[in-house]
């Protein structure tokens, strides 16, 4: 008689779900399309933190980069707003309950241009969300404008040259009141994830701007948003390991200098310096950076600016550790009591 | 000016020739704006009020900051008349610029109360005149120079008080609940009013017929602006989320909520139970609301029509998406920036179908300071029952002007949170489809982010949806979708506030108004019966969708009057959207839009002309 052996299950995380919990529905982007591989990678993030999916809200404004919500996390809430609109929705939606986990996730064209009125304010705010700008030079669904984030001299398919300068969203971040700045690509897996995993444990804004090529409209050669430009000029800053609260510090280096950040949620990040000299705690130099970096041929990626200690527009607001949304009637409706008294201050 | 000689200057003066005029009349004060006269103005109304005189203050000002023109008109109305009036009997003049002009506005055997330099006695002999140094009166009772011309306006209070005989007692105790705890400035106000009062006590002959005289009917009233009446009702109905962008005349709606909220939303340990946004623009503003209600929180802002402009793409999301909100519109004169600073009812289509596409709103259409607290509660109610954006329309009159009202009642029917599922209930059902029809009432069944269950999640957007929430481009599908909010704003039209029938006699004409032409349209039609003893029927719509109370109405008379304070008569339009065909024809148009609020006699005037009266 043959022993039957248990098939092992899936692998949990530390609440005790599997990685499929945390799957979306089906993407009807492009195949080979840079965000489905930052849906990916949020998944995992989400799923190693052990990130209980009905207490994220997954926000977007409109374009390719707004719909990918829809496909990972399904048990989590998710609007799917108006284009540029997404800060706004989400600050009243964090606002309604702050004990939520925000990730939104926005393009270049609707951050960049339409949106630029509200994203400049929700980085003032320090609003306590991740924002991430799937971020490809170019509109997709109207089948390849350049958008506000495309570089000078960048080529269209049709042989069009882009000769206005890029907006850097991470510097206009640093500079405006972001706290936790920085920049990846799609197609790299190891430090997108660890960079995501450090924002679900970072209270306060989080600004990842990820290039994530188009493969249908700027994918070829002259695109400075394209896989092979970006395999060949990704300059990572520094080298970002992760460890969450829950797990035992096992990270260990050796060689180079080391920032050492205690996030808001009790986990740790170790910063390796690449670049000499780089301190991401040091607004001006973070953007002398970026700045400089403008117009040569690589592309800095990695953790460009943290801050743990600022306050978040929450902290600011002194609300109440409670949903505003659910509050019992006894604490929003005030009592008879307080209309007598302004009625006989009115008479 | 004792009694004495007051007796002695009826005998003497114009009012041998002019009767006694009592409680019935308005003074027009003209000042400069940014002079500090609006407490003083309010001092003199609520004199007016404390002797017991139905009353109402309108001011007039300008959209700056300082130095241009401004005036406050106050109307005391022994019949309980709250409506601007054509023209003011009494004029205090302080204002160089318009003082002429002012003066010769004056009817025969009214008054010019002014500063003597502006010499009026040069340009009306046939007003009563009363001269008034206000800067050495000002500057014997007040030494700090810098003061000086904020108490100067104290001293016409005392000199109008002294002339219409109000009493001085009434005046210091409304003084001293304006300046309650400020010892200091209360006695350097009253000091003014009183050398104004003896001023005139001691120079001046009463030689016109208007007096204030005690009457019984302010008590138990009160008198507040609408917006801070709308502010009240948003704070009573819960409201924890208020997002805003400055713009007149909507602005004092959120500071009065904010005060409130700062009053009676701080819990014992010092945090705020409600969060209070000045947003970067209208767009972030309703952006903020509707991300608000749609995580489950009470949300509001308030604006004007180009603010409301803005919220349109907005708008429409709330309403496809089905998010509750509310929105206060305080109306100004449009189009374009318009006139901010004057009043109109002239954003009720833009309200009514804000946005691309097929969409209708739920507009609530307050009808005096009351309803403005009253149907500002409703709309919280009704946005989270019915799932929607709720417009509540009021207007700059309603909105910054005073007014005397009946005090307000306290809700005590719990809120109304709409249909929202629990974990507990998800654990029961085992799922649910958010935009499906469960009840038969065209209303959905929603959860809240952060319910905790694996089913509670829903993906809310503005694209093409099927009842699931799933995303659709199948006709079918989207098609009953669209079918279903048409049959839900059929749900809204029962629940909406109903008309109010003021008058519905055997006549066979009827009037049809909302909003704040309420109270030119009651006097309207009390001089209608006056002078051409005809007797018209009144319906004054309060929300839209129309209640079927308003088919009913038109129904049954020959010919119905919409009375309103657009160019291009929005209410009928909406109404002849709504109504059957064969009931079209009845509608007339008696329209005001000149910035001004409308008045009982032009009303009048025009209804005659029109039935050739």
């Amino acid at each position: 008689m043959a022993t039957a052996t248990a098939t092992p299950g899936p692998k949990l995380n530390h609440i005790g779900l599997p990685v499929l919990e945390y799957r979306g529905g089906k993407s009807t982007l492009c195949a080979g399309c840079g965000h489905n591989a930052i849906s990916e990678r949020i998944i995992d993030a989400m799923f190693e933190m052990g990130v209980e999916p009905e207490r994220v809200m997954k926000m977007s404004g409109i374009g390719c980069s707004s719909k990918s919500p829809a496909y990972f996390m399904s048990r989590s809430h998710s609007f799917n707003s108006v284009q540029g609109r997404m800060p706004s929705v989400s600050t009243g939606a964090i606002l309604a309950n702050h004990t939520m986990t925000m990730l939104g996730v926005s393009g270049d064209g609707d951050t960049a241009s339409i949106g630029m009125g509200q994203f400049v304010h929700m980085l003032r705010r320090n609003l306590p969300m991740i924002y991430i700008i799937e971020n490809n030079g170019v509109y997709g669904l109207t089948k390849g404008q350049f958008s506000a984030t495309a570089d000078l001299g960048s080529k269209l398919k049709t042989g069009v040259i882009n000769d206005l300068p890029p907006i850097d969203t991470c510097a206009l971040a640093i500079q405006l009141g972001a706290t936790f700045v920085a920049r990846s690509f799609s197609g790299d897996k190891k430090q997108l994830l660890a960079m995501l995993k450090a924002a679900i444990a970072h209270n306060g804004t989080v600004l990842l701007d990820v290039i994530s090529p188009c493969v249908t409209f700027n994918d070829h050669e002259g695109s400075t948003k394209s896989y092979k430009f970006m395999q060949e000029n990704d300059e990572p800053i520094n080298e970002i390991g992760f460890v969450a609260s829950f797990e035992e510090i096992d990270v260990d280096y050796n060689t180079g200098e080391i920032y050492d950040v205690e996030m808001h949620d009790g986990s740790s990040l170790r910063l390796r310096k690449l670049h000499e000299d780089y301190d991401p705690t040091d607004k001006a130099k973070a953007v002398q950076t970026l700045m400089e970096s403008n117009g040569n041929e690589e592309i800095l990626t990695g953790i460009f600016y943290i801050d743990t200690q600022k306050p978040t527009f929450i902290d600011l607001l002194n609300v109440v550790d409670e949903p505003l949304a659910t509050l019992p009637e006894s604490l929003s409706k005030p009592p008879k009591s307080a209309l007598d008294g302004l009625m006989a201050s009115l008479r | 000016m004792a009694t004495g000689d007051l007796a002695l200057g009826q005998e003497q003066g114009l009012l041998q020739t002019r009767s006694r005029v009592t409680n019935d009349f308005s003074i027009n004060i003209a000042t400069v704006n940014g002079s500090g006269s609006q407490s003083a103005n309010s001092v003199l109304l609520k004199s007016i009020f404390g002797m017991g005189v139905p009353v109402s203050g309108k001011n007039l000002f300008p959209s700056n900051i300082a130095g241009q023109p401004t005036w406050f008109i106050i109307r005391a109305s022994k019949d309980g008349y709250l409506s601007r009036k054509r023209g003011s009997e009494i004029l205090v003049a302080m204002n160089p610029e318009t003082a002429r002009q002012d003066a010769l506005d004056l009817p025969v055997g009214g008054v010019a109360i002014y500063e003597e330099n502006l010499k009026l006695e040069a340009v009306r002999s046939d007003v009563a005149l009363y001269p008034v140094p206000f800067d050495k009166i000002t500057a014997a009772i007040c030494p700090e120079a810098k003061l000086r011309k904020l108490v100067r306006n104290m001293v016409y209070v005392g000199v109008t008080a002294q002339i219409l005989s109000i009493d001085l007692g009434v005046v210091e105790s409304g003084l001293r609940r304006q300046f309650a705890k400020k010892q200091k400035v209360f006695d350097l106000n009253f000091g003014a009013v009183k050398a104004g009062y003896d001023y005139a006590a001691e120079k001046f002959t009463k030689q016109d017929p208007y007096f204030i005289e005690k009457m019984d009917q302010t008590a138990g009233k009160i008198i507040i602006d609408g917006n801070a009446a709308a502010g009240m009702g948003a704070v009573f109905a819960g409201v924890s989320v208020v997002a805003w962008y400055p713009i007149t005349p909507s602005t004092s709606v959120i500071e009065a909520t904010a005060d409130l909220l700062k009053k009676f939303r701080v819990t014992p340990e010092g945090k705020a139970t409600f969060a209070v946004v000045q947003a970067e623009d209208e767009l972030a503003a309703i952006g903020m609301v509707l991300g608000a209600g749609w995580a489950g929180a009470r949300s509001m802002t308030a604006t004007s029509g180009p603010g409301m402009s803005l919220m349109a793409e907005f708008s429409g999301l709330g309403y496809y998406a089905e998010l509750p909100g509310v929105i206060v519109n305080v109306q100004r004169s449009g189009p374009s920036t318009g006139m901010p600073t004057r009043t109109q009812q002239s954003d009720l289509l833009s309200a009514a179908f804000l946005s691309h596409g097929d969409t209708k709103h739920i507009l609530l259409l307050p009808g005096s300071v009351k309803e403005c607290f009253e149907l500002t509660y409703a709309a919280f109610d009704l946005a989270e029952r019915l799932q929607t954006p709720v417009f509540v329309l009021s207007d700059l009159d309603l909105g910054m002007n005073n007014w005397m009202s009946d005090e307000f009642e306290y809700p005590s029917t719990p809120l109304d949170r709409g249909k929202v599922l629990t974990a507990e209930d998800l654990e029961r059902l085992g799922s649910f489809a958010r935009y499906r029809d469960v009840d038969g009432d065209a209303v959905g069944w929603r959860t809240l982010p952060g319910t905790r269950h694996p089913k509670a999640a829903y993906f809310t957007r503005g694209s093409g949806h099927n009842d699931a929430a799933g995303y659709t481009e199948k006709p079918d599908e989207y098609q009953a979708v669209m079918d279903r909010l048409s049959r839900k704003f059929e749900s809204a039209r029962k629940l909406v506030p109903s008309p109010v029938v003021v008058k519905d006699g055997t006549s066979k004409i009827g009037f049809i108004a909302f909003g704040s032409t309420d109270f030119a349209l009651r006097e309207s039609l009390d001089q209608i019966s006056r002078q051409y003893g005809e007797s018209v029927d009144y319906l004054r719509v309060r929300a839209y969708p129309f209640a079927h109370e308003i088919h009913d109405f038109v129904a049954s008379h020959e010919r119905v009057y919409v009375v309103e304070q657009n160019r291009d008569a929005q209410l009928a339009s909406l109404l002849k959207l709504d109504l059957p065909a064969d009931q079209v024809a009845k509608l007339r148009n008696i329209l005001h839009y000149n910035g001004l609020p409308v008045d009982a006699q032009s009303i009048t005037e025009e209804f005659a002309a029109k039935e050739g009266l």
